[in-house]
């Protein structure tokens, strides 16, 4: 077993025995589906606009090479920076050598998972630079040292007590319960830091490619002014963010907030094309571009999962998820948690280590169901585990399933196993729960039928 | 018509009562039941651990056995998807593909054979009792299964079906994940139970007995007065 795996198992154990835990993420996830079913009733036909995102998103993969290039030229054009980087460390060096030559001491970032990915923030602060999370719930989380919980909800593993004790410890601001004035000592901490910020660092939702734009969506305004206010803007994105056309927000923009917030739109929605232009007077001098790959086209060239990367992260598969929804966020200890991540870190951090998160499933279908860009997510787990065990199977299994396939085979020894099994069930019986007991794993928490006096088949050959 | 009953190893073994009431159904609608006894698995267990080559030879002997008839019709949601859906990408390319996609056009899963094969809907059946129905996940979101089993128990006399907040929720049982991952999968099953007690009924129904197994499982530990019963009991039922 991996260690991420037996962290994994570390972990769901003790979530899973946490009912205050589940049940405040379940209360908060109950919430989350009726505002979004509200909001999926506003579609004409929603089951039409995933269709139609799907084929956009299609679309924006399969041409990934063309609209990437159209992207970065239009960008150029009105001067900004372009850069490419091929994984994490490349992308690391060079924003950290960005902030170098910009003098700078604070950065203030808006919240980006690729950011997570990389693992930015530990390498800038490293380097002595101050970094300052700008989006309330990211903000929560850093001053709590830990990974966001959730791709859109980063703390909402937290009550208003708990962040109200983390302010007064860390901010030493008065309690309270309030939401509004619990954001309003987030933003009076904040708004210091925009004016001192050299530079500012966002992640995108959207790369259109036809226009050269970027396109940013967040319910607080944190973006907007982390984009505004510092001299050098650095916006960092996967690959796979890119639609083909500017006309594509009118549907993925709506999309985007239904699903991932139960939302019509979002707060705020801003497309950006450049740095500051001759005769303007305000925005960043300098604006730096960063598109990763982080093997991202490794799941590009695997034609049967490559609809993974149509992925907008809005975090639905992980909301309607059940197991998500009973060993939460931290439990996947990865950056993309829920069935999204199921399925896309074994290709980016490695099939064997992950296979875990790809088998921790019942297969249940709800993720795909939810999907808005109808990715075919608990397929792709089938595939995952599939592929790992044809990659290095393992002898004991193997075996097992050659057993199993020869006993199901043979109608005499089938009919041996349940005779087998109705004599030791009083064995079975006294041994439950116990080391003896070879179903341990089923009987600590729940009942195992006894195989029936007549089985469906001596009945069978009885009345025949 | 020629129907081919399909009946997985934990309805023979644990639930004969279930594919009992199947063959009483269909004979009584006046079909012609078979039951080939050398079939005990669809292979969906080797299959879901990611042992496509072992579950192949499950798959095989399926394929030898199920040939000849008009119907086949499986006692489970979750074997139904794995001959209809995933028999098909098992052998895809392979030389006993067009078998696997002639059989999988073939089968049906029980309530949904009854109601849009058969177009029947009230089988004179009688049960006095308050009930949810629970959706097996796999017979939901792989075939497509919701309004069938809910048309047959609405011509039931005497039963109230209530629905609970959770049914098409997964109760947690998954095949081999309820005991690679029992926390997770009994943390789930816990949802579920919650979700049906809620609802005061006497019976939680199913068209799947592998999830009924996993949910009676859970219930007998907590107590519970609920019980569960397979939606072909019911309707078996006078």
């Amino acid at each position: 077993m991996s260690t991420a795996a037996a962290r994994f198992l570390d972990a769901a154990g003790s979530i899973t025995r946490n009912l205050r835990h589940r049940g405040l993420i379940q209360t908060a996830l109950r919430k989350y589906e009726s505002a979004r079913d509200r909001r999926k009733a506003a579609f004409h036909d929603w089951e039409s606009a995933r269709q139609a995102a799907a084929e956009t998103k299609w679309e924006a993969i399969n041409h990934l090479d063309e609209h990437l290039v159209s992207f970065a030229d239009k960008l150029e054009s009105r001067g900004t920076k372009v850069h490419w980087c091929g994984n994490g460390i490349e992308a690391r060096d060079l924003i950290r050598t960005i902030i170098r030559d910009a003098g700078a001491k604070c950065v203030v970032k808006s919240k980006a998972m690729t950011a997570e990915e990389i693992h930015l923030n530990e390498a800038l602060e490293k380097d002595g630079f101050e970094v300052v999370e700008s989006d309330l719930g990211e903000f929560i989380v850093q001053l709590r040292k830990e990974p966001p919980y959730h791709i859109v909800f980063p703390a909402m593993h937290l009550t208003r007590d708990e962040i109200s004790d983390l302010f007064e410890k860390e901010l030493g601001s008065a309690p309270t319960r309030e939401p509004e004035e619990l954001t309003m000592i987030a933003r009076r901490a904040l708004r210091r830091k925009y004016v001192t910020a050299d530079v500012g660092i966002t992640g995108a939702n959207f790369a259109i490619a036809e226009t050269g734009m970027v396109s940013i969506t967040e319910n607080e305004g944190n973006a907007r002014l982390t984009a505004a206010l510092p001299r050098t803007m650095i916006t960092l994105l996967g690959i796979e963010k890119v639609l083909p056309r500017m006309e594509d927000l009118a549907l993925f923009l709506p999309m985007l907030a239904t699903a991932g917030a139960g939302q019509a739109i979002t707060g705020y929605n801003t497309l950006y094309s450049g740095p500051r232009q001759p005769g303007e007077s305000d925005g960043p001098t300098e604006w730096h571009v960063v598109l990763l790959d982080n093997r991202r086209t490794e799941l590009l060239a695997d034609p049967e999962q490559r609809d993974a990367l149509h992925c907008i992260r809005c975090g639905a598969c992980l909301n309607v998820c059940p197991i998500f929804k009973n060993v939460g966020g931290h439990t996947y200890g990865t950056t993309y948690s829920g069935p999204v991540g199921s399925v896309i870190t074994p290709h980016l951090r490695g099939l064997q280590d992950w296979k875990h998160l790809s088998g921790s499933s019942s297969l249940c279908g709800a993720c795909t169901e939810a999907c808005p860009v109808r990715i075919d997510l608990h397929h792709h787990l089938l595939q995952n585990r599939r592929n790992a065990a044809s990659e290095k199977p393992s002898t004991l299994e193997r075996l097992t399933w050659r057993l199993h396939a020869f006993l199901m085979n043979s109608p005499s020894l089938y009919h041996l196993a349940k005779e087998c099994g109705r004599v030791f069930e009083p064995l079975r019986k006294a041994t439950e729960g116990t080391v003896l007991d070879p179903v341990r794993s089923w009987t600590t928490t729940r009942t195992l039928p006894p195989v029936a006096p007549v089985s469906f088949k001596e009945w069978w050959r009885e009345r025949r | 018509m020629k129907v081919t009953l399909f009946i997985p190893c934990f309805v023979d073994a644990c639930f004969p009562d279930v594919g009992i009431s199947m063959v009483r159904i269909l004979e009584r609608l006046g079909h012609s039941v078979q039951c080939p006894e050398a079939v005990a698995c669809c292979g969906q267990p080797a299959f879901n651990s990611g042992y496509w080559d072992e579950a192949r030879r499950v798959a095989d002997n399926a394929l030898d056995h199920l040939r000849g008839t008009d119907a086949v019709v499986v006692a489970s949601g979750s074997c139904g998807a794995m001959l209809k859906v995933f028999y098909p990408q098992l052998y895809d390319g392979r030389p006993r593909s067009a078998e696997a996609v002639e059989l999988a056009g073939k089968v049906w899963e029980f309530s949904d054979f009854l109601v849009n094969r058969l177009g029947v809907t009230d089988l004179g059946a009688r049960f006095p009792a308050k009930v949810t129905f629970h959706d097996g996940c796999h017979g939901l979101r792989e075939l497509g299964i919701h309004a069938a089993p809910r048309q047959l128990l609405s011509h039931v006399r005497d039963l109230e079906l209530v629905e609970m907040d959770e049914a098409a929720t997964c109760c947690g049982f998954g095949g081999t994940f309820a005991a690679k991952f029992p926390m997770i999968s009994t943390a789930m099953g816990e949802v579920k139970c919650a979700s049906a007690a809620g609802t005061g009924a006497d019976y939680v129904v199913s068209n799947d007995s592998s999830c009924l197994m996993h949910v009676q499982g859970l219930l007998d530990r907590q107590g519970s007065a609920l019980k569960t019963i397979h939606l072909a009991r019911i309707l078996d039922s006078r």
